[in-house]
C-alpha cells in the first residue's frame, strides 16, 4: 500500500506550516507526501442560504485533480463545510477511497473568539489530516479515545485524542497490505 | 466490536448519502430509504438497531412509517429527523415511541450524542431482557436430590456431558425429573450464562410447533401481525431443550434435522437465513429404537440427537431416594406456606417406604405438597398422606366405580378440611364451583 498522498491546498497559496503539516503526517504514514497549492474554485460548493461549502460537493472537484489514479489526494480548505443534515464538518472522506477533504476553518482558534495561535492549528489539522486520510483508507472510527480515528465533533475532541493510530488500526491497516 | 445496522429514512438523496458517509466511517452497516414503502421493503432486510425517519416525505408520511416499522420490528429504536420545529409531530412521534428527535440541520456533536445514547439504551434493554431470563432461569433450577447408585450414576453422566456440546437424550418415565437433568446439563456447561429455552414437543400441534421452534415473520399465515423470533433463536448461544421429541410428527422431524444438520433455519414466511448456535437436549419417555424400527421416527434424526443418552430411573428402582426426595420438598413447602412442619413422622415414612410411585418424584412432590395443605401438626402424619388405599397390607382394594371413588375421596378431603369448602377445593384442585356441583352430585354434606 505505496499509495502516494497528495496534500491539496485549495483556495489559496501554500501555508507557511506546510512542512509541519507534510512532517506531521508522514510520522504515521510511511506513503510518499507531496503537498502543493491546487487551483480549485470553490463557488459552485457554495451554498448562499448556509454560507457554507458542500464538502460533498468540494470532494468532487478535488478528485478531478487527482495526479495519478493509485493516490490518495486531501484537500485542506480555509472554508466552513458541512453536509446536508449537519450544522458542519471538520472533514469528509471517501470511506476507502481515493480522496478526503478537511476545512481548517473551524479549527483555528480565532473561530472561538481566542487569539490566533498557529501551533494548535498545525496541531489540529495534524489530526484531523490523519483522521480523514485513515477513512480514506479504510479505517472507521475507533472507540479508543487516545486514537487519531477516535470521532471528535468538536475541537476539544480533536485536543483530546492523539495524533497517531491506536495498535488495533494499525492491524486493520496491516491487515490491509499497509507496511 | 459489534457492527450495528442503520436504516435512513430521507426523500433527499443529498440527506441519504451524506448520512450514509457519515455513519458508514462510524463503522455502521447503513441502507438507505428514499420514501416509506422503500422503508418497509427494507425492514424485512432487517433488523436494524436505528432506523432515523425523515418526517416529512411524499406519500407514506413519517409517522405513518413509524407505526408501520414499529409494527414489523417493536425493538428498532426510531430517531425521528425532521426540517420543522414542529413540536406537535414531535410530541406525537416520542408518544408512538420515537427515542427521539432532531432538527435538520443538525449539530454533529447532538448526532453522535443522540446514537449513542440510543444504542446504550438499546443494550441495557437487552441486556435487562437477558438478565430477566437469567434470573427467571436460576430461581427456576431445582437442585437434583438422590443418594442411590441409579441417581449418582446420572449425576457423574451431567458431569461428564456437561462440558461438552454433544446432543444429549434423556429417558425416563414421566415425573422422573428428565427436565431437571436437562437444566442441570445447562447449569454446569459453558452455555450456562445464555438461556436454557424448553419446548414440549408432544403438547403443541405441528403447525403451531413449527412457529413456536422456527418463529414467523409478519403476515406468515393468518394471525401473524408481527414478526416473532422462535425458541431456536431464542436459544442461541444456550440450550434448547425439546421435551417429548417421541412425540413430533414426521415433518417436524425433517424440519429438525435440517437445522440440526447447519445451525441455520428460516422463520415461516421469511426467506432469510439467519444462524443460531444452540446445544440440543432432548427428553422422551417413549421407546426411540422402537420407535425408529417401527419407522414413526427417522433413523438419521435419531442418531443426530442420540449422542448422550441419559435414564432416569424410576423412584421404585432407587426407594433410598424417597425419604431425601420427601424431606425435600417438606422443607420446599414449609418455606413456601409459612408451615412450620419441619419432620416426618415415622409412620408416615413408612407409608412412603411402602409407596410404589408409579407418578415418580412428581407423584411424591404432589403428595407431600397435599399432606402440608392438609396437616396440622409440626410433623406430617400418615394419616395426611393420600396413600392409605395403595399401601395397604391386605393388597388390592376391591375394584370400584370411578364415582364411588370420587365420592369418598372428596369426602374425605372434606372432613380433613373440616368442612371447609375454599380449603377442600384448593386440596382437589378444583374451583368452588365445581366443588359444590360434586357435593350435591353424590349427596355429601359440609
Amino acid at each position: 500500500m505505496a499509495a502516494p498522498i497528495h496534500l491539496a491546498y485549495v483556495d489559496g497559496p501554500t501555508p507557511g506550516w506546510s512542512d509541519a503539516l507534510v512532517a506531521g503526517v508522514a510520522d504515521v504514514f510511511p506513503n510518499p507526501i507531496h503537498a502543493s497549492a491546487v487551483p480549485l474554485d470553490l463557488t459552485p460548493s457554495f451554498v448562499p442560504s448556509r454560507q457554507q461549502h458542500h464538502a460533498t460537493l468540494v470532494l468532487a472537484a478535488l478528485l478531478r485533480h487527482r495526479p495519478d489514479p493509485a493516490s490518495k489526494i486531501l484537500g485542506i480548505v480555509p472554508v466552513d463545510l458541512f453536509i446536508p443534515v449537519l450544522t458542519f464538518v471538520f472533514g469528509q472522506a471517501q470511506l476507502d477511497g481515493p480522496g478526503a477533504v478537511v476545512s481548517t476553518y473551524r479549527l483555528r482558534a480565532e473561530f472561538y473568539g481566542l487569539p490566533g495561535d498557529e501551533g494548535v492549528l498545525v496541531e489540529r489539522a495534524i489530526k484531523e489530516c490523519i483522521h480523514e486520510l485513515g477513512h480514506a483508507f479504510g479505517l472507521v472510527h475507533c472507540a479508543y479515545y487516545d486514537c487519531v480515528m477516535h470521532a471528535s465533533s468538536t475541537v476539544d475532541e480533536v485536543d483530546v485524542k492523539g495524533a497517531a493510530f491506536c495498535g488495533h488500526c494499525v492491524s486493520v491497516l496491516e491487515g490491509k497490505g499497509w507496511k | 466490536m459489534t457492527e450495528h445496522r442503520i436504516l435512513i429514512v430521507d426523500d433527499e438523496l443529498s440527506v441519504r448519502s451524506s448520512l450514509e458517509e457519515w455513519f458508514r466511517e462510524d463503522g455502521f452497516r447503513v441502507e438507505t430509504a428514499e420514501d416509506g414503502q422503500a422503508a418497509l421493503r427494507a425492514m424485512d432486510r432487517g433488523p436494524f438497531d436505528i432506523v432515523l425517519l425523515d418526517l416529512k416525505m411524499p406519500g407514506m408520511d413519517g409517522i405513518s412509517v413509524q407505526k408501520r416499522v414499529r409494527e414489523i420490528d417493536p425493538a428498532a429504536t426510531i430517531i425521528i429527523l425532521t426540517a420543522y420545529a414542529s413540536v406537535q409531530t414531535a410530541v406525537e412521534a416520542l408518544k408512538l415511541g420515537a427515542f427521539d428527535y432532531v432538527t435538520k440541520p443538525v449539530d454533529p456533536d447532538d448526532l453522535s450524542n443522540l446514537v449513542r445514547n440510543a444504542l446504550q439504551a438499546r443494550a441495557l434493554t437487552e441486556e435487562n431482557v437477558r438478565l430477566k431470563e437469567k434470573v427467571s432461569e436460576l430461581t427456576a433450577i431445582t437442585p437434583i436430590v438422590g443418594v442411590s447408585a441409579p441417581m449418582e450414576h446420572v449425576q457423574e453422566m451431567i458431569r461428564t456431558v456437561a462440558e461438552t456440546d454433544s446432543s444429549v437424550v434423556i429417558r425416563g418415565e414421566s415425573g422422573t425429573g428428565k427436565e431437571l437433568v436437562a437444566r442441570a446439563i445447562h447449569a454446569q456447561s459453558r452455555r450456562r450464562y445464555f438461556p436454557l429455552v424448553a419446548v414440549n414437543s408432544g403438547s403443541i400441534p405441528e403447525t403451531l410447533l413449527e412457529s413456536e421452534l422456527f418463529g414467523h415473520e409478519k403476515g406468515a399465515y393468518t394471525g401473524a401481525q408481527y414478526r416473532r423470533k422462535g425458541k431456536i433463536e431464542l436459544a442461541s448461544g444456550g440450550t434448547l431443550f425439546l421435551d417429548e421429541i417421541g412425540d413430533i410428527t414426521p415433518k417436524m422431524q425433517i424440519g429438525l434435522l435440517r437445522v440440526l444438520e447447519t445451525h441455520r433455519f428460516t422463520r415461516l414466511g421469511g426467506n432469510q437465513e439467519i444462524a443460531s448456535d444452540f446445544r440440543l437436549i432432548c427428553a422422551t419417555h417413549k421407546n426411540l429404537e422402537k420407535l425408529v424400527e417401527e419407522e414413526l421416527f427417522r433413523e438419521d434424526l435419531f442418531y443426530r440427537i442420540n449422542v448422550f443418552s441419559i435414564q432416569v430411573p424410576p423412584l421404585r428402582e432407587r426407594p433410598e431416594d424417597i425419604l431425601p426426595l420427601a424431606r425435600f420438598f417438606v422443607e420446599k413447602y414449609a418455606r413456601a406456606m409459612g408451615r412450620p412442619v419441619r419432620a416426618i413422622a415415622p409412620e408416615a415414612e413408612a407409608a412412603l417406604l411402602a409407596h410404589r410411585w408409579p407418578g415418580n418424584v412428581r407423584e411424591l412432590e404432589n403428595a407431600i405438597e397435599r399432606a402440608m395443605v392438609v396437616g396440622k401438626g409440626q410433623a406430617l402424619e400418615g394419616r395426611d398422606l393420600p396413600l392409605a388405599a395403595q399401601t395397604d397390607g391386605a393388597g388390592e382394594p376391591q375394584a370400584r366405580s370411578l364415582a364411588a371413588l370420587e365420592k369418598d375421596h372428596v369426602a374425605r378431603v372434606l372432613r380433613e378440611c373440616d368442612g371447609n369448602v375454599t380449603q377442600a377445593a384448593k386440596v382437589l384442585g378444583i374451583d368452588r364451583a365445581t366443588l359444590y356441583n360434586k357435593l350435591k352430585r353424590y349427596g355429601l354434606r359440609r
